[in-house]
């Protein structure tokens, strides 16, 4: 009853607040609904499976990957596809839906409490590196709290990326893993044992403590990416499933192939679950052409090094010019110094129009990276100027709240 | 000086958290585009540490930390070099490093490198994060230094130890005087990220000239950087003059 009227309240307010063009209406109701019945998690969550997806990079993609995959049952499947990914979302997102299937983005941190409330059938671990320094706890830690958190949930399936060293000490204890050979670009957050302070060595195809037993699970799934871009997954069984998406990059086949091993742990079969996910175009406005006026501009992503290291792959190989905007508020973390974590020296052949609040600091770093630029304050004004330069289309690469900025901006 | 200045990267693996890492880049290039050979050389902890004339420490976490200073203190080559007159640059938990003793995860302490008569006990209460101004008094004629502090322990400067300056926004050493930083010698210690060379390049400038023998160098082209230091500088004293500076961690 008390969750009734809660789930009544979560709904209400969230109308009401859209209606009032107060934001995308996820976190005001789910926030009511919490203070009305505060197991409101727990409630929703009751007779559903729940699918939790969490890591540093790659959530809400591979939240969305999930969701359309689970879909190929037939089952309705709800989602907090808005990227509200605190228990005020989660319950935002189930309140007033009958949906027997759920998926939710879950904040790496409050993985433990989501996990307890919502008895997940599947959890999906991506990847743990640093991220909002000033906010975040240690990644060792969340590593740690994960551990604990899985160990104490044996019903739940665990989906884990093999090569990050963290998310294997994260998911180590947990009694059913799938673990997944998704690749890892970034390891600079790996490189000291979890397991015993030993150091962590990364070689081909592999990985291993230089002290311990501790290393490279063998995976039930592994992503190959052939020279010509081409992209499979190789299943234990000897079954290779191509992976052909529409969204781009290397992390993105990652993503999907996690995804469908997640969808594989519910009970839905990979090749199905592959084939709707490869409609996916995009994905909470990340890597849609967007119109500025008359330029088209190709949004994306990146909010910390992991992130950038991937994405500065994928644009290395274009010839348009680059928008690259950096801001430092709340959601972003309020200390950009991570940008000298990032190779932005490999951009040193492209046209690149810096702007963002933090120009200044990203115009420093591009400086002694010898990467020639120019800086524009207004992030819309930057794209027109960097579309000067070549026929009316650029890419641009924001951290959050910039690339948030630029997508209400356009069209 | 004789063949290449060579600045070292003291342990990235380990002490590499928070972009600190770009102090080495800066200097090396602010000697290049002088003119000066120079070599920036990534020492990773499972080496002896290289022979150089500048070496940078970065932040890192506790457990990294601990590992850091166990290795420095076994080597023993950054004691030997400090004490010929090689430039030390240390940050945050690699300013801990070259005080006595620093805390472990626990607060248990851990031995230093000693390079600084000082200590550095975990603080009560939240850790320091945010923005710091700092005037300059440990040397001469530095303008004022922006950067941001991200760390938990308290740093006690021993009677005698020259603080780099004093914190006029932020917590800098926390330990209830305003300090911030410490200078020995050519070792010179702070809590600032930013990198704290990208935003104070005339503090990158005074270590490449003792690293070079006294010489004088050159202007640079510092705009950027200049654009960089006025904008943190009025966002942080107007922040600071409404009171919203987080100024956690200090008894001040």
């Amino acid at each position: 009853m008390r969750a009734q009227l809660a789930s009544v309240a979560t709904r209400f307010v969230n109308a009401t607040s859209r209606r009032l063009g107060r934001g995308q209406g996820t976190v005001a109701g789910g926030r009511v609904g919490l203070r009305v019945d505060p197991e409101l998690l727990e409630h929703l969550s009751t007779g559903r499976q729940v699918v939790l997806v969490t890591g540093t990079n790659g959530k809400t993609t591979t939240t969305r990957l999930v969701t359309v995959g689970l879909g190929a049952s037939g089952d309705a499947v709800a989602s907090n596809e808005t990227g509200s990914n605190m228990p005020e979302g989660h319950v935002a997102a189930l309140a007033g839906t009958v949906a027997p299937r759920a998926v939710l983005e879950v904040d790496e941190v409050y993985l433990p409490r989501v996990l307890t409330a919502t008895a997940a059938a599947a959890v999906v671990l991506l990847n743990l590196s640093r991220d909002q320094l000033d906010r975040t706890n240690e990644v060792r830690m969340v590593a740690g709290r994960w551990r604990a958190a899985l160990a104490a949930a044996p019903r739940t399936h665990v989906v884990a990326n093999a090569d990050d060293p963290l998310v294997v000490w994260g998911a180590g204890a947990a009694r059913d893993v799938r673990w997944v050979g998704a690749g890892l670009r970034w390891q600079r957050d790996a490189v000291g044992c979890p397991s015993c302070e030993g150091r962590i060595e990364f070689g081909e195809g592999g990985w291993a403590c230089t002290s311990c037993a501790f290393a490279r699970p063998v995976p039930v799934a592994t992503l190959a990416v052939a020279p010509d871009g081409s992209a499979t997954g190789v299943w234990s069984d000897g079954t290779v499933r191509p992976l052909a998406l529409r969204l781009p990059g290397r992390f993105n086949l990652a993503n999907a192939l996690m995804a469908a091993v997640a969808c594989e742990a519910c009970g839905v079969e990979p090749d199905d679950a592959l084939s709707v996910m490869a409609t996916v175009e995009e994905v909470a406005g990340r890597f849609t052409v967007r119109e500025f006026g008359d330029v088209r501009a190709r949004l994306m992503l990146a909010k910390n090094p992991a992130g950038w290291e991937e994405l500065l792959d994928l644009v290395a190989q274009g010839h348009v010019p680059l928008v690259v905007s950096i801001n430092a508020r709340v959601a972003d973390g309020g200390d950009p110094s991570w940008l000298w974590d990032v190779p932005y020296e490999r951009l040193a052949d492209r046209t690149v129009v810096a702007t963002g609040d933090r120009v200044r600091d990203l115009s420093v770093r591009l400086h002694y990276a010898g990467v020639a630029h120019t800086t524009e304050e207004d992030p819309v004004r930057a794209v027109a100027r960097a579309a000067d330069h070549a026929a009316g289309a650029v890419d641009v690469i924001g951290n959050y709240t910039a690339f948030h900025d630029l997508l209400e901006h356009s069209a | 000086m004789k063949g290449a200045l060579r600045v070292a990267v003291v342990y990235p693996d380990l002490l590499g958290t928070y972009g600190d890492g770009g102090n080495g880049a800066i200097l090396a290039r602010r000697a290049q585009w002088r003119g000066f050979e120079a070599e920036l050389v990534q020492a990773v902890s499972d080496d002896p540490l290289p022979e150089a004339d500048i070496y940078c420490l970065g932040g890192g976490e506790d457990g990294p930390q601990v590992r850091a200073a166990r290795s420095l203190v076994d080597d023993g080559t950054l004691a030997r070099r400090a004490g010929a007159g090689a430039v030390v640059l240390a940050v945050c938990a690699g300013f801990q490093i070259v005080g006595r003793s620093f805390p472990g995860a626990e607060g248990e302490p851990h031995e230093g490198v000693g390079l600084l008569a000082m200590e550095t006990v975990k603080g009560e209460g939240p850790r320091a994060v945010g923005e710091v101004l700092v005037d300059v008094t440990g040397l001469h004629d530095l303008p004022v230094l922006t950067g941001f502090e991200n760390h938990g322990g308290r740093t006690r400067l021993d009677d005698g130890t020259t603080p780099l300056g004093h914190v006029t926004v932020g917590v800098g050493n926390g330990g209830g005087d305003g300090s911030e930083g410490a200078l020995h010698g050519r070792v010179v210690g702070t809590y600032l990220h930013g990198p704290v060379l990208a935003r104070n390049p005339a503090l990158a400038d005074v270590l490449l000239s003792w690293a070079l023998g006294g010489a004088s160098l050159a202007p640079l082209d510092d705009a950027a950087a200049e654009r960089l230091r006025d904008e943190r500088v009025s966002a942080v004293s107007r922040r600071h003059r409404r009171g919203l500076h987080r100024r956690t961690g200090s008894d001040r």
